[in-house]
């Protein structure tokens, strides 16, 4: 087992290796980053030869994406300008840690996403946990009646979540629950930010703001979810074990909870394995909808000032855990399931 | 008791009729399906709004802009209102629709020729082949797509200028576009296809085919490739579908489709800010989007029932 995880973590480098440097290859067009340096004003022309510089960006490539992968402390930099290296690199790279500075924030981009993390995380997960749970109850149901009046609207309605452009549900549940029902005088729910800024970062607060947002990501998510869910029920259902259980005169709870569900549950954790990394990314455009400080919207704020080093640290924090939770939902799958041996 | 009322030739004569072909049989499973008939109704009725609809407005009137009219409500004038320039909301969404659904196709179209390639050429050929095209296909898919297409909307964007076709001009950004969802697409596809490959080249009529002497190139696309095309067709359908979607949230994130040429998805960027005031700026090309998008999904599904009904998983 040990040399299974270690030769998947070796097969993940070389992978993570060509990502990298693809993204960065692709980052060298995104604009010019310093353009306006985040601020109002155009950066003068005499300070951009200096900063072109100071950031590398007159270095080939290929220097710059080893400068930002490895660093530059070990190779001397020409940090005045009279065209001689002089001075150690201040850099570590990536893969030391150092995801470097933003140009924009000039704070380093390992805080700007530690900030954002939680945010982000506060909300997908909490969407996550809502679909799962929402998804097992339906999915279950529709399952053991299938083609019943009620799986039929389920099924409908599943398209239509399923087909749902995230920003429609999103502005209409906007317009109903926090427009409308203001003009109708009833309690209504906060559209933007997460929290209000009289009352402080509180926990009802934050709860408070986190509704709308959760209910649309959900909207979006279940459709998929509790289709899955569904099917993988339907299967297990017709199995010959099932069919023993059934047979011997359990009861029919004890049948679907434990000699279904059980079996039932692997490809679904391997589906909910697979797809939390994805949450660390957070949702783009649900976060810009909602004013949400999450992560989708570092990546869209900063991507749109060509800001490399803070893009480049989100995609490959993404890239990472995508890779780690492959390796770890395939053991847990070897775990959860005997019949499954790793060699 | 009488005899059978049915006479015993004509009886004979019925069991005699030729076997279905897989594309009768799919039609016959196909029909059935109620839901992927409203969906095909449904997608036909959209593209005559979006194509037909040219026909009553002209492009100029769709981009034309009266800032006296300005966030009109819904009226016998301007039926679906006017947005924060003054410009008629209907019009625009015909012309929207225009290239939504243009962009959805061909950037499916793209879709499948890439997925096809790397999903033959890995599953035929195996080895060192497979494994690289395997590496680069899981490399892509490492990345979110949205992330993936932010990111190449921004490498490619605002260099391409407007494409002219007859009289009208296009935004060189709707190339851009299908370009980028057709790049970021077919990872799935091709591991469909590969899947398929490896199965059917095993058969003996292709080990015949080989005896013969026919070419790796005829084998892949005459005698395995025809072969495939039930899950292939399904796919796709379901490919525009996410693609239509795809050209939305970015043309939605302002990094998509630019004015002044309209689609669905730039239509609804900034109309957030009237979130309260305007509501129609983004109904009615939302509620467009969801049509679509709805009733390709329909189609899709009753395709798989209908050509593939092994393959009824998710």
């Amino acid at each position: 087992m040990l040399q299974y995880i270690i030769k998947r973590l070796l097969q993940g480098i070389p992978l993570l290796l060509i990502v990298s440097l693809t993204l960065f290859l692709l980052m060298m067009k995104i604009g010019d980053p310093i353009a306006t340096m985040g601020g109002r004003t155009l950066t003068r022309p005499e300070d951009r030869e200096r900063l072109t510089r100071q950031l590398g960006l007159d270095k080939p490539i290929a220097v710059q994406y080893l400068y930002w992968l490895i660093g530059n402390d070990w190779t001397k930099i020409d940090s005045d300008g009279d065209g001689v290296p002089d001075k150690n690199g201040t850099r570590l790279g990536i893969i030391r840690g150092d995801f470097g500075t933003s140009l924009v924030t000039k704070k380093s981009v390992t805080e700007l996403i530690g900030e954002r993390i939680p945010n982000t995380l506060i909300l997908m997960l909490a969407s996550e946990i809502v679909t799962i749970a929402f998804a097992l109850v339906l999915g279950i149901y529709s399952a053991l009646r299938q083609y019943s009046t009620l799986d039929n609207i389920l099924t409908a309605l599943l398209f239509i979540g399923y087909s749902m452009p995230i920003f429609f549900i999103s502005l209409m549940s906007m317009y109903i629950f926090a427009v409308l029902f203001k003009q109708w005088g009833l309690p209504y729910l906060p559209t933007v930010g997460m929290f209000d800024p009289q009352e402080g970062k509180t926990f009802s607060q934050v709860l408070w703001h986190m509704v709308l947002p959760v209910m649309s990501l959900s909207v979006i998510y279940f459709a998929g979810y509790s289709r899955y869910i569904r099917s993988t029920m339907l299967e297990v259902m017709s199995q010959d074990y099932v069919r023993t259980a059934k047979a011997k005169g359990l009861p029919r709870r004890q049948v679907v909870y434990i000699h279904a569900l059980k079996n039932a549950s692997l490809p679904i954790v391997t589906l909910v394995g697979l797809d939390l990394p994805f949450l660390l990314g957070g949702a783009v455009v649900t976060e810009r909808i909602f004013a949400w400080p999450g992560m989708g919207r570092l990546f869209l704020d900063h991507l749109t000032r060509a800001d490399v080093s803070v893009v480049m640290g989100i995609l490959m924090l993404v890239a990472v855990a995508v890779v780690l939770f492959q390796i770890i939902t395939d053991i847990f799958y070897a775990w959860l399931d005997p019949r499954i041996r790793y060699n | 008791m009488a005899a059978p009322s049915i006479p015993i030739p004509q009886l004979a004569d019925d069991l005699s009729t030729p076997p279905l072909t897989l594309w009768q049989l799919g039609w016959l499973r196909f029909r059935r399906h109620k839901m992927a008939l409203f969906g095909g109704v449904m997608l036909i009725l959209l593209l005559v709004f979006s194509f037909g609809g040219a026909f009553v407005f002209t492009e100029k009137y769709a981009n034309f802009n009266d800032t006296s009219q300005r966030l009109q409500p819904p009226s016998s004038a301007h039926p679906f209102g006017t947005d924060s320039i003054g410009r008629d909301i209907l019009a625009r969404t015909i012309y929207g629709g225009q290239i939504s659904l243009f962009i959805g196709f061909v950037a499916v179209l793209i879709e499948v020729v890439l997925g096809i390639l790397v999903g033959a050429l890995a599953g035929y050929y195996g080895g060192w082949v497979d494994s690289i095209l395997m590496r680069f296909t899981e490399a892509m898919l490492i990345i979110p797509t949205i992330f993936l297409l932010l990111v190449m909307a921004k490498f490619f964007g605002g260099k391409i200028p407007d494409i002219h076709i007859g009289e009208r001009a296009f935004s060189g950004s709707v190339v851009v576009i299908v370009a980028i969802i057709g790049a970021t697409s077919w990872m799935y596809l091709a591991r469909i296809v590969r899947a398929e490959f490896l199965s059917w080249k095993e058969r003996e009529f292709i080990l015949a085919a080989r005896a013969t002497g026919t070419s790796n190139s005829e084998i892949i696309f005459l005698h395995i490739l025809p072969n495939t095309m039930a899950p292939i067709i399904v796919s796709s359908t379901l490919s525009v579908a996410n693609a239509i979607l795809a050209e939305s949230y970015i043309s939605f994130l302002g990094l998509g489709v630019q004015e002044p040429t309209a689609s669905w998805g730039n239509m609804l960027d900034k109309s957030a800010k009237y979130l309260d005031s305007a509501p129609w700026l983004w109904f009615f090309p939302g509620m467009l989007i969801l049509l679509t998008v709805l009733s390709i999904n329909f189609l899709g599904d009753g395709l798989r029932d209908a050509l593939d009904p092994r393959s009824r998983t998710v």
